[in-house]
């Protein structure tokens, strides 16, 4: 997983990936420009995030999951 | 390391959508989808820890910043692992200072090889040859180049050709030879005799009817 270490936690691109979507349903060239990441990176990044239930897809557009927003909140802190 | 005894189905050509993948790389699980849109280096080298191989990594680095500006990424790939990966670019960065910033495909399974058909037996049965696939933002194929192991490759040349393909898609003409930007360009020839009595009338520099260049 390139966004998520092994020990659960997002490494720092998917953190950046994860705070682009504190502003709600954002598609994948919206957090690659919010993020500073290249869009391959975002669209590989979100899969995973997606698929580890951090983050919802709605039809090309994602958002932060309850999960993601926890573990956001989490590493903020 | 197994020989790879199966012969690739059939190899990709110029103007043909470039083959699907999904592949473990140094920057997690990459998809071909994922570059669309951008302009895409697909390009194979045929083992880490090898020397030509390094120097050509360090190359393409450099490279890199300018491919960007012409929204062009940069994907590498051999049959090593991406723990051997791994180990290799990061004793790149340290011995040279050079930090690789493009993901590197470990195709192991030599999935990706087969289908781009990187490897060739009488090079080598176990190793990827020199490939470099330049693919545009629909994910078609636009330039193939191979080049033997023991020769490394010319990254103005690579810049060069990205430079010709992007300059002929924006403006509908062709790049003469040993063109470079700046340079004038092909009118693309005219297809019939009244279109070939109009074009010396029409201002370019031509040696005659089928061969007229101008400036962008």
């Amino acid at each position: 997983m390139a966004c998520i270490s092994p020990d659960g936690k997002p490494t720092e691109s998917g953190t950046r990936m994860l705070s682009a979507l504190k502003s709600g349903l954002s598609s994948a060239e919206e957090v690659a420009k919010e993020a500073g990441l290249p869009l391959f990176r975002v669209r590989s990044g979100l899969r995973e995030l997606t698929q580890a239930g951090l983050a919802n897809q709605k039809g090309e557009k994602y958002e932060l999951s309850s999960k993601g927003a926890e573990l956001l909140g989490t590493l903020s802190t | 390391m197994e020989e790879v005894k199966e012969q690739a189905m059939s190899l990709p050509r110029l103007g043909e959508p470039a083959p699907a993948f999904e592949a473990l790389t140094t920057h997690g699980v990459l998809k071909l989808e994922d570059f669309k849109g951008s302009w895409l280096i697909l390009f194979s080298h045929p083992a880490d820890f090898t020397p030509v191989c390094t120097t050509e990594f360090i190359a393409f680095a450099e490279i890199y910043p300018e491919l960007q500006k012409r929204g062009v990424e940069l994907l590498g790939l051999s049959v090593d692992s991406v723990s051997s990966h791994i180990a290799w670019v990061r004793n790149i960065e340290e011995k040279t200072g050079t930090k690789i910033p493009f993901p590197l495909i470990a195709d192991l399974s030599k999935e990706v090889s087969l289908a781009y058909g990187m490897i060739h037996p009488g090079q080598s049965k176990t190793e990827t040859v020199r490939c470099v696939f330049i693919i545009d933002s629909n994910q078609i194929i636009r330039t193939i180049l191979y080049y033997p192991l023991t020769t490394g490759r010319n990254m103005a040349e690579i810049l060069r050709i990205v430079d010709a393909l992007q300059t002929t898609d924006k403006n509908a003409v062709a790049t003469p030879a040993n063109w470079k930007p700046g340079d004038m360009v092909v009118v693309p020839p005219p297809k019939t005799q009244e279109m070939a009595e109009e074009r010396v009338k029409q201002g370019y520099e031509c040696v005659d009817w089928y061969l007229c260049k101008k400036k962008l």
